[in-house]
């Protein structure tokens, strides 16, 4: 860890992490970067009404039925992980 | 260490010119800030989190005036000054010093062993070896039993001693009495009474054999006790468990005659034990100190055993001779314990006369007598060598065998009163230290030790470092505790860090640190610590009676932790036996402690065992404690109690008609309490007890009656209007007889409640007057009770109470004449009352009459007064005045006059003091018009402005302030243009109150007045004003800086810019940060443009300093105009694109913060394309490794996601986020968490897409819908 970031937000990287499930760092891969972004997006769908609203019109269900789905799909939104070729 | 310190301040001085001349704030918080005290933490936190700094996270505001930021204010250098205080090296303060004699009983106490965990244990049956709640029972209720026969044979002593003194004096034998009463103890066992068998062969002298399996005092090694070998003073001595009472034999019997010659002074209680017994052993007293509880577990329970003492061996595997007789000889009691320095002189000067004392050896008797002529004859058989046993216990190893040289092994461990070097990694030492943390001086190989002393020698390193170490490394050290905590476990641990505890040179920082640890441990270990609840109580009680308020809150929240850790049946269980205690300090803490877990647990748990404590019928002691309780959560949690104030008044009532009197003072007391904390609520709760109150204040007398009062005074503010009013004249009778009571504590209760009725409503003003005021005036309006503190405030509180029910008439009428009075302090009584009722109630009723009196009194006493340090007689005196207003007209002039003549006295105190007078009176001086007096005032002000005493100074130009402020700056006398070039040389003080007031006053008039004075005075001022931003004082710089705006206000930009541009080439770094500040002050007042194109202009000097200097007032510029910079934005870009591309570190970075400041002040405005432009030239810097530049950089980035928004910034961040240099990942992985935590959501609809793999879903399709 650099001296700088004492200072700032990235000082205790870990607790940032448990704080704030989204968050990334190197080593991070394609699969749970993925992940989070899914995530965030359901959320975000699911926070802002008019959204949902849209969806749930556009797929033709009830805005009830379709945050229930989205919230499903928070499970596992990309599959499950892939096979981690061992280092 | 001054001098180290100095070196290393000035390297790092170096250090930071060489790098950054003018860098971003949070570099001056490297420098300046962190003072050690800093580092003290006042609150334990809940959790590891480390707070963030609110200082700097104070909400910015709108512009309220033209200022600095506060940031600035707040972090602006103070240069020079290295005096302690600031540098945190303060006189480290040692606890036992500050305490009493009372708090200092804590070291009384002893740690006590390890319990049985019911809990862990399940259904088994306590192994022998652990101590039970019913072993603690019984032991308290044998310590108990024995106190009680030893005061009945303390009696009977008395008894018979008068009885034989009577004889005595009869026979007028004295020669017959003294055998007589040195065999008292051996006639009083045989023909004594009962009581004395029971002492005899029941607990007595047994007791403490009695069990030594259960290794009760030996479990914790707690070497810091040895000090109690010497008992000091009124220490307890643990050794013989005969506390008081074994002192009282001894103090009055002869101390066993010609047996015990060798009595030392220090032994007595020492010597008190044996004689009891007819033939003790030292060596078994020996053994309990020094087994290890190792050997302690080996030997034999000897519950039921016959005394062993009398057998003379012990059944501890001590080994008897020499070596364990040597033991308590003060050099090893010195290595061993902790000892004062006085403890060590006695010990010292005690060995010296056993020394000479101690029988002659064979050899020295060969020596002494001539080699022919003389035989040795053999001793007869029957012949029993005397061993006293106090001589014994000090002797040299001579009695127990032959004292044959014999060459000692070499000890190379030794330390020759030289304190070692700790080993490598290890913190300093104090000696007192060596004793517990000794063991880590042994260079032993650490491989070679049992896991077990690992462990230990491990918990040992990590406590010191705690308690000495460097802040990092106590942390570190904090952390791993906390970490290993359950793999240390708790009885290693607690063994450590209680005895470190109970060190009695402990200091307050240590303790604190300790404590925590403590904190930190049981959080970890959880209902691990149940066998150690009572030892981790004996050491954390005392900090609940703690003067210092910290140390109370910190032992407060450690014994709510421990209680929520235990589970309340463990904390009863471990304090049960403390409730009875023999001991009222125990008892006292006890109380407390258990309030402490009633508020953690909560009261309706703890209920049921307080119910049955209170009424205890086996001894007082317990009901008083359990009562106690009551009392100390009441004054605990306050208005909490309410909903079950009603359960708790009916637990302590029949306390109330208890046989005891302790019990019935202290349930009055308790009632008090929860009435006060109830107010205003709750009465039915009371109702039960009014009764039997009511009846006690008829029969009691003396500190019950007292008592009885305060719970009445504080329960009849709870009433209805219509009770209060019959309450309060029933009880006004018994009140009205007990003020004349001589006693002070019964004065103060009476006083308080009297106070509480008086303000009560319902309670009639009629009533007052012709009922109460009399006989209050008479008895308690005398010089007397001013003299004491604590009586001298609660008359003045209990009279301005009255006053406010029968109006300031009736009081002041009583008392004005009294402000004449002989006595100063009563004149100063008398002050304080006026002074507060008038404020209260202000002067209307107050009539001509009385306002001469008055007013004449006030001067009277006013001009008297010889010490005043409180400034009672100047508050009353401007209180009076202004709440008499106009009516004070007639009287000014000889106020003035009075002022005059004082201002000009010899005495510096008083020339302040009239000076202060003044600005408190100037608005009512101004009210009465007299404006003329007013100026003649100012004349004869200005003509003292050369006073020499700051603090003077200081009030004079307050005084000048105060009159220019009323009546304005064209009618001041002396006029401003006069006055102002007076005030620019007082500037150069460097008194913190002749600058506050000289800047204040320079401010106002520059405010106000600026056309009055020349530009060229303002231009002097502007220099002075430069030095003024350096003040320590925030008030200072704040004034300072708003003079700034002012004075360029006022005369214009040109001139003071081109002052403070060239300022900007002086050397001194403190001196340019000053000056950027002021440019973007003056920038601010006169608007940007009248500014930027000189500041922009001075960019092209070729010199480093002036160039950052510009950047800086460019950052502060920004940052101040906010919104206003969207039209100088592109103005300065050019400017920005060029420092940002500079070679120099600190160009870059001061560029940054000022991109910063602009993007946040013109987001939404429409600058768009700036910005972006200006982030191409930011982001190149994101590599930096440099802190400040990083930070700057970072935080622009920052900046520009609030303007540009985070799809923008994501943008350039993608790039790299899956770079194959993991350097580079790592820092765009940083920028994009900072991304992703500022504007989470507004990523989602940027996020790149991603193409699906074989198994994984990675598009987002729902975004592709369209209707």
């Amino acid at each position: 860890m650099q001296a700088s970031d004492r200072f700032n937000i990235n000082s205790q990287l870990e607790h940032l992490q448990a704080k704030y499930v989204g968050t990334g760092h190197a080593d991070l891969n394609r699969f749970e970067w993925a992940v989070n972004i899914q995530r965030d997006s359901y959320a975000s769908y699911i926070g802002h009404y008019p959204m949902l609203a849209y969806f749930a019109l556009a797929e033709n269900e009830s805005i009830g039925r379709e945050r229930y789905n989205f919230m499903q799909k928070m499970l596992l939104p990309c599959g499950l992980p892939p096979e981690r070729e061992d280092d | 260490m001054d001098t180290e310190i100095a070196k290393t301040q000035e390297e790092r001085k170096k250090m930071e010119q060489q790098l950054a001349s003018l860098t971003s704030l949070t570099f001056d918080r490297d420098l300046y800030g962190g003072v050690d005290r800093e580092a003290y933490e006042t609150s334990i936190p809940a959790t590891d989190d480390e707070e963030p700094d609110m200082g700097l996270n104070e909400v910015a505001q709108k512009l309220a005036s033209y200022t600095a930021p506060k940031s600035v204010l707040k972090e602006m250098p103070r240069g020079g000054d290295d005096s302690e205080e600031t540098n945190g090296f303060r006189k480290p303060s040692r606890i036992i010093d500050r305490e009493d004699d009372y708090r200092r009983r804590r070291l009384d106490r002893i740690i006590s062993p390890e319990r049985h965990d019911p809990f862990a244990a399940g259904e088994k049956t306590p192994d022998s070896s652990v101590r039970t709640y019913s072993d603690i029972m019984k032991e308290e209720s044998l310590k108990r039993k024995k106190e009680e026969t030893l005061r009945e044979i303390a009696n009977k002593k008395k008894q018979e001693e008068e009885a034989r003194a009577e004889k005595g004096g009869k026979e007028e034998n004295d020669a017959n009495s003294a055998p007589k009463r040195r065999n008292r103890w051996d006639q009083s066992t045989e023909d004594g009474g009962n009581a004395v068998k029971k002492a005899k062969t029941g607990s007595d002298w047994d007791l403490p054999d009695a069990t030594p399996g259960i290794g009760r005092w030996d479990a914790t090694p707690t070497p810091g006790r040895i000090g109690d070998a010497t008992p000091g003073g009124g220490r307890r001595n643990r050794w013989d468990e005969t506390p008081t009472p074994g002192r009282v034999v001894d103090s009055d019997g002869t101390p066993a005659g010609g047996v015990t010659p060798g009595a030392t002074p220090a032994g007595v209680t020492w010597d008190a034990t044996p004689k009891g017994m007819a033939t003790p052993t030292p060596k078994r007293q020996k053994s309990r100190w020094d087994e290890t509880p190792a050997s302690m577990e080996s030997a034999t329970p000897a519950l039921g055993a016959a005394t062993p003492s009398l057998g003379g061996v012990t059944p501890g595997p001590t080994p008897l001779g020499a070596i364990d007789m040597a033991t308590p000889t003060p050099n090893a009691l010195a290595m061993r314990g902790a000892i004062t320095p006085e403890q060590y002189n006695l010990l010292r000067w005690e060995k010296d006369i056993e020394e000479r004392n101690r029988p002659l050896t064979d050899e020295e008797l060969d020596g002494m007598f001539p080699q022919e002529g003389y035989k040795i004859l053999e001793p007869p058989a029957s012949y029993v060598p005397i061993r006293t046993p106090a001589r014994k216990l000090l002797a040299t190893p001579t009695p127990m065998g032959t004292p044959l040289y014999s060459i000692p092994d070499e000890n190379r461990g030794q330390q020759f009163d030289l304190g070692q070097e700790p080993p490598a990694g290890l913190p300093f030492m104090k000696p007192e230290d060596y004793q517990y943390f000794g063991a880590l001086l042994n260079e032993e190989d650490e491989e070679e030790l049992s896991p077990e002393e690992q462990k230990e020698r491990k918990i040992m390193k990590l406590l010191l470092k705690v308690k000495n170490g460097t802040p990092p490394q106590r942390k570190t050290a904090l952390r791993q505790l906390t970490d290993k905590a359950r793999e240390f476990g708790a009885g290693p641990l607690f063994n450590r860090i209680l005895p470190l505890l109970m060190q009695p040179t402990l200091e307050d920082q240590e303790r604190h640190l300790l404590v925590k640890v403590i904190d930190r441990v049981l959080y970890k270990l959880d209902e691990l610590v149940r066998p150690y609840v009572h030892k981790i109580l004996v050491v954390i009680e005392p900090l609940l009676i703690d003067e210092d308020y910290y140390a109370r809150v910190e032992g407060r929240e450690i014994i709510s932790n421990l209680s929520k850790a235990a589970g309340l049946a463990t904390m009863i269980a471990a304090m049960r036996p403390d409730i009875d205690n023999i001991d009222e300090y125990v008892r006292n803490t006890t109380a407390r402690a258990f309030s402490v877990v009633a508020s953690a647990l909560g009261i309706p748990a703890l209920l049921p065992f307080l119910k049955a404590v209170c009424q205890s019928k086996k001894s007082w002691q317990a009901r008083h404690t359990g009562i106690k309780i009551v009392q100390q959560i009441a004054i605990l949690i306050g208005c909490a109690v309410l909903p079950h104030l009603r359960s708790l008044v009916e637990i302590i009532e029949h306390g109330l008609n208890d046989e005891n009197q302790k019990v019935r003072t202290i349930t009055a007391l308790s009632l008090a309490a929860l009435a006060e904390a109830a107010a205003p609520y709750g009465i039915e709760s009371f109702d039960s007890v009014l009764k039997p109150l009511w009846k006690g204040i008829r029969s009691h007398r003396g500190k019950v009656l007292a008592a009885f009062l305060k719970a009445i005074g504080f329960i009849i503010p709870l009433m209805d209007a219509m009770y209060a009013n019959y309450y309060t004249k029933e009880v006004m009778f018994i009140l009205i007889r007990e003020f004349q009571s001589p006693d002070e504590e019964m004065k103060k209760i009476v006083l308080k409640v009297v106070k509480q009725c008086v303000s009560t409503e319902g309670v009639e003003a009629e009533y007052i007057r012709s009922d109460i005021l009399p006989e209050f005036f008479r008895n308690f309006w005398v010089r007397r009770m001013a003299l004491d503190r604590r009586n001298y405030r609660q008359l003045v509180e209990t009279t301005v109470e009255i006053a406010n029910k029968v109006g300031v008439k009736d009081i002041a009428g009583r008392i004005v004449e009294d402000l004449k009075d002989e006595s100063e302090p009563y004149r100063r009584m008398v002050m304080e009352t006026i002074e507060k009722v008038v404020t209260n109630m202000g002067a209307s009723d107050i009539d001509a009459r009385l306002e001469e009196l008055l007013i004449d009194g006030i001067l009277y006493a006013f001009q008297e007064q010889t010490s005043d340090d409180a400034n009672v007689m100047l508050n009353g005196f401007g209180a009076v005045v202004n709440s008499l207003g106009q009516r004070v007209k007639p009287y000014l002039p000889q106020i003035c006059g009075t002022i005059k003549w004082r201002l000009n006295n010899k005495s510096a105190k008083v020339r302040q003091q009239a000076a202060d007078l003044i600005s408190r009176i100037a608005v009512v001086m101004k009210q009465c018009q007299e404006e003329q007096l007013m100026g003649h005032l100012g004349v004869v002000l200005y003509e003292y402005l050369g006073e020499e005493y700051p603090e003077v100074l200081g009030s004079i130009l307050g005084a000048l302030k105060a009159i220019v402020n009323v009546i304005g700056m064209t009618k001041m006398t002396p006029p401003i243009k006069d006055l102002l070039p007076r005030l620019t040389p007082i500037l150069k003080n460097r008194h913190e109150k002749v600058q506050e007031n000289c800047i204040d006053l320079v401010g106002r008039i520059a405010d106000r007045g600026a056309e009055f004075v020349p530009a060229r005075e303002w231009m002097r001022i502007c220099f002075e004003l430069l030095e003024m931003l350096k003040a320590h004082k925030k008030g200072i710089r704040r004034a300072t800086v708003n003079t700034f705006g002012y004075i360029a206000k006022a005369i214009g930009p040109q001139d003071v810019l081109a002052t403070l541009l060239n300022n900007l080439k002086v050397q001194e770094r403190q001196n340019r940060v000053c000056t950027t500040v002021a440019i973007a002050i003056v920038a601010e007042t006169c608007s940007p443009f009248t500014v930027l194109p000189a500041l922009m202009n001075e960019y092209r000097v070729p010199e480093l300093n002036v160039q950052n200097g510009v950047l800086k007032s460019l950052s502060f510029l920004f940052e101040y105009i906010g919104e206003m910079g969207k039209d100088y934005i592109y103005a300065v870009t050019p400017l920005l694109e060029d420092a940002l591309m500079d070679r120099d570190l600190v160009h870059r970075q001061t560029a940054a913060s000022a991109v910063k400041h602009m993007a946040l002040g013109v987001a939404g405005l429409g600058c768009e394309d700036a910005l972006v432009h200006l982030l191409n030239y930011v982001w190149p810097n994101i590599f930096e490794t440099s802190p400040h530049v990083i930070n700057a950089v970072m935080e622009a980035i920052e900046g520009m996601r609030v303007a540009l928004g985070a799809a923008v910034v994501l943008n350039y961040c993608l790039q790299g986020l899956f770079h194959p240099a993991r350097k580079v990942r790592e820092v765009y992985w940083k920028i994009y968490n900072s991304l992703y935590i500022g504007s989470q959501d507004a990523l989602v609809a940027a996020y790149p897409i991603l193409e699906d793999e074989q198994n994984n879903v990675y598009s987002r399709p729902e975004l592709m819908m369209f209707v």
